[in-house]
């Protein structure tokens, strides 16, 4: 591998590992992973077009988080309920639009064709989105334990919840390349769900996080290499084998 | 620092309807500087609905006017936290310090104010007793100098002994900060003994007046549509 590969991979799993956090700490980790579905109509026109899929699927999760956000906000359904509606729509959507071998390269990823401007947009947004987190991490605990709290202490609630949504989005973009729709969803929640179980905390929450999400997608891209697999599958299973065998330990006193 | 003289929050004929249904109508009341409202009636009566229509959480008609420069410190209704969440005390109380802009050592000071034992902040915040929790929420509304303080049902979820310790503290506080104090309660006892003026909602027209005229029995049989002692601990 090389050391552009190699930033973009750290960048990433680094960004997924903090953007999960709130994801699985606001509960909406099946929505996250499926609000990650809505960028396939974007990709499958994207390449009806002949268009960068990636620019395609942007677009798509743009406007699917606006639309999801604009739903929540104006009606009192609940954002799983309404993700769980356009997610549907998208995924009919995409496989409309796209043909078998292209949807399952959408699905799945299809990494090692990554140009130079794909990296640095990969680079530059994992940056972004860890800076992002990291940042606005005392407004989102305070609008995540109490909305109320949040907007007394001068919170604009609705703006951050529309930001973190974004930054959740822009991160699935940056993966969708490299890990494909499906994997890049689970890359997000998988860390943070092994975090929210042993941490105590949230600077404990944030490191276990980063760490499972770094340590699966190298460990992952060495195995796949190794075993003549593809990239993207292999970093998730090995994501989810070390849930899995966190489940017994218990959170020390 | 507001005059004592000066209200410190006045609204005028407020009204907070979601859709058809009408929760509070035309509503009006003042509270000076300084002095403790407590806000009063049955369940569903709509006096959480009142306070988040103050602090601008619900979409409301009629006027809501705090005094300039106000700052509010909100105690939320007790709240659904999982047990499991990985944030501590400390985390909660360092995140509402952070965008109040309040050092450090003011979160020292709320969680000495409270009496909440330095392990006890220390432990994840779904870890924590009902009491507990209640001193942490004050403890967050506390920071950032607050010029008002927002209390919903501050002894939900806490047992006898603890209520009355938490209300000591709620009062201890309210007087050596000259803080004004908003407080949603069903302990008709405390409320005869901190309240300046008391806010019935509830059947028929809403009251506001000083706790002896209104925490008569007949006037109380009127708010909850049964005789006084039948909802003393509802």
């Amino acid at each position: 591998m090389n050391w552009t590969a190699f930033a973009m991979s750290v960048g990433l799993a680094v960004a997924a590992g903090l953007v999960g956090c709130f994801a699985v700490m606001r509960r909406m980790a099946l929505a996250s992973d499926a609000l990650s579905h809505v960028a396939l109509p974007g990709i499958g026109l994207a390449l009806a077009l002949h268009l960068n899929p990636v620019l395609g699927g942007m677009a798509a999760l743009a406007i699917g988080t606006l639309f999801v956000w604009g739903i929540e906000h104006r009606t009192r359904i609940s954002t799983e309920t309404v993700i769980g509606v356009v997610f549907s729509l998208a995924l009919a959507a995409g496989s409309m639009l796209a043909s078998g071998e292209e949807l399952v390269d959408a699905l799945l990823g299809a990494p090692g064709r990554l140009g130079p401007w794909e990296t640095a947009l990969g680079v530059g947004g994992s940056l972004a989105v860890s800076a992002f987190v990291l940042t606005q991490r005392n407004r989102l605990v305070l609008a995540l334990v109490s909305e109320d709290v949040a907007r007394t202490s001068g919170i604009r609630v609705a703006r951050l919840e529309l930001l973190y949504l974004l930054a959740f989005a822009l991160t699935v973009t940056l993966g969708l390349r490299y890990l494909g729709v499906l994997l890049m969803g689970s890359l997000t929640i998988i860390p943070a769900a092994t975090a929210k179980h042993l941490a105590r905390n949230l600077a404990g929450m944030f490191a276990v996080s980063v760490a499972v999400a770094v340590f699966a997608t190298l460990a992952g891209e060495a195995l796949a290499v190794h075993f003549h697999r593809p990239t993207g599958p292999v970093i998730i299973a090995v994501a989810a084998a070390v849930f899995l065998a966190t489940l017994p330990v218990r959170r020390t006193a | 620092m507001a005059v004592l003289s000066q209200n410190a929050l006045e609204v005028a004929r407020l009204t907070v309807a979601f859709g058809k249904t009408v929760i509070l109508e035309d509503l009006s009341f003042e509270v000076r500087a300084g002095s403790a409202l407590a806000v009063i009636g049955p369940n569903g009566c709509g006096k959480t609905v009142l306070f988040r229509a103050l602090i601008g959480s619900l979409p409301h008609q009629g006027l809501v006017r705090w005094a300039p420069g106000t700052r509010i410190g909100y105690v939320p209704q007790k709240l659904d936290i999982e047990r499991d969440l990985p944030l501590s005390g400390r985390d909660f109380l360092a995140a509402k310090a952070s965008v109040v802009g309040a050092g450090p050592e003011e979160a020292l000071r709320a969680l000495e104010a409270v009496t909440l034992p330095h392990g006890a902040a220390a432990r994840p915040i779904g870890a924590l007793s009902g009491g507990q929790f209640q001193r942490l929420l004050l403890a967050a509304a506390l920071i950032g100098r607050p010029s008002v303080l927002l209390f919903d049902e501050p002894t939900a979820g806490v047992d006898e002994p603890g209520e009355e310790r938490l209300y000591q503290v709620i009062h201890r506080i309210q007087v050596s900060e000259g803080l004004t104090l908003l407080l949603i309660s069903h302990e008709l006892n405390v409320v005869y003994r901190y309240a300046t003026n008391v806010l019935c909602l509830g059947q028929g027209r809403p009251c506001f007046g000083p706790p002896e005229e209104m925490l008569t029995p007949e006037r109380i049989e009127q708010v909850y549509g049964a005789p006084l002692g039948y909802h003393h601990h509802g």
